[in-house]
């Protein structure tokens, strides 16, 4: 089969090699040789489903007037990548109460006015209220302070964590909702800490995958005239002709990486002359 | 939870709940590493329900153990693979900042 399965914890160390081919904000694209694929399925299902992160969760409608139901406006919001870093913050459980140090507040107070053209609500409008919310609950007593929906204790922009970075959208231009004349919306989103396991929304890749390391193998020198025709035959460019002495031509493989296994260099030709296999411990993207 | 005989404990299958395939493929895997383990293996009863069964057999020590250490062992390894992680990326940003700095120089 190619791989030894009894590998041991000290060989696994030491063989163990990861190269990163490209990382920007964004998107990573990084290799790694010597793991088994079982793991590497692992990391790649705890990326999608269990690595938490912000997103809007509860919505308080005070008034929405646009053509969008309220579920549906509150089911886009929940979409919106927040910029907010998981770890300054705790997870809310059903009998917590929404405090600083679990709840991120937003409001959006869109009205479009009478006469004026269509606007459309970008997600730059939501707002941080870095106090808290905003809108008072009913109390059974006439107390002298009203209770809000949250007990946030102090600020939240007087938290340390948070006084260089002010949290919001990660993305200022996506659209949630259109106005015609007439129309407003005015709601509190309230964010939590979640994992993708519970709901896409807490997923904080967009995809994540991997492939193995595509091995192709000449089984034979090709020279002259059929280097040229395997050269052309590959649509991605996996050979190449190296020059050897006297204007002779071979064939060698340059770009593995780049090779789909579409099969077409095998194609119609009698004998075997190309192998392809999957390298079993190399993943790659 | 374990379900084996009270008198052979070197063979019994493990119920595991709030699990799937993320962690028992890679339990599987280690175990198989394990030279005490004749057989290893688990399965899903159902999609839906979140559990996972694990059977381990072993040649004689008590699966409960041999359990343990594999679990143990798949710590180490993620530990490790999260340190070898750590570091190529600082290299890889520390090479790109200096990278940065002579197109800078250029200008």
């Amino acid at each position: 089969m190619g791989v030894d399965n009894s590998v041991t914890l000290e060989s696994f160390c030491k063989n163990l090699k990861i190269e990163v081919i490209e990382l920007t904000e964004d998107t990573m694209e990084f290799d790694m040789i010597g793991i088994d694929a079982s793991l590497a399925n692992a990391f790649r299902r705890i990326l999608i489903a269990e690595v938490p992160t912000m997103a809007i969760e509860n919505v308080l409608m005070v008034n929405n007037t646009s053509v969008i139901p309220d579920e549906v406006l509150a089911h886009r919001l929940g979409l919106i990548p927040l910029n907010a870093d998981p770890k300054l913050f705790e997870y809310l459980s059903e009998h917590d109460t929404p405090n600083e140090r679990n709840t991120i507040v937003f409001k959006l107070a869109v009205s479009c006015k009478k006469g004026s053209p269509r606007l459309t609500v970008k997600s730059d409008q939501l707002k941080w209220l870095p106090g808290g919310s905003e809108l008072e609950m009913e109390s059974p007593t006439p107390s002298a302070k009203p209770r809000t929906y949250t007990s946030f204790s102090r600020s939240q922009d007087s938290m340390p964590e948070f006084a260089n970075k002010p949290l919001g959208v990660k993305h200022q231009d996506i659209i949630i909702d259109k106005l015609g004349p007439g129309q407003a919306i005015e709601l509190e989103a309230h964010a939590v800490k979640g994992i993708g396991k519970v709901h896409a929304k807490w997923s904080p890749v967009a995809t994540a995958w991997y492939r193995m390391l595509p091995e192709v193998i000449l089984l034979k020198e090709i020279k002259g005239v059929d280097a040229e025709k395997l050269v052309k035959k590959c649509p991605v460019n996996v050979f190449d002709i190296e020059d050897v002495g006297k204007g002779g031509k071979k064939a060698v493989v340059a770009n593995p990486r780049a090779c789909t296994l579409c099969r077409e260099c095998i194609r119609g030709v009698n004998e075997p002359q190309v192998e392809l296999r999957r390298a079993k411990d190399h993943f790659i993207s | 939870m374990e379900h084996g005989s009270l008198t052979d404990l070197s063979s019994s299958t493990f119920s595991l709940i709030d699990e799937d395939h993320t962690l028992a493929n890679s339990v599987r895997f280690t175990l198989n590493q394990d030279p005490r383990v004749q057989f290893c293996g688990y399965s899903i009863p159902h999609p839906s329900d979140n559990k996972v069964n694990i059977r381990v057999q072993t040649t004689g020590d008590p699966a409960k153990d041999v359990l343990k250490d594999a679990l143990q062992n798949l710590m180490l390894m993620c530990k490790h693979v999260r340190t070898t992680f750590d570091d190529t990326v600082n290299d890889f940003r520390a090479t790109e900042k200096v990278e940065h700095i002579d197109i800078n120089s250029d200008r």
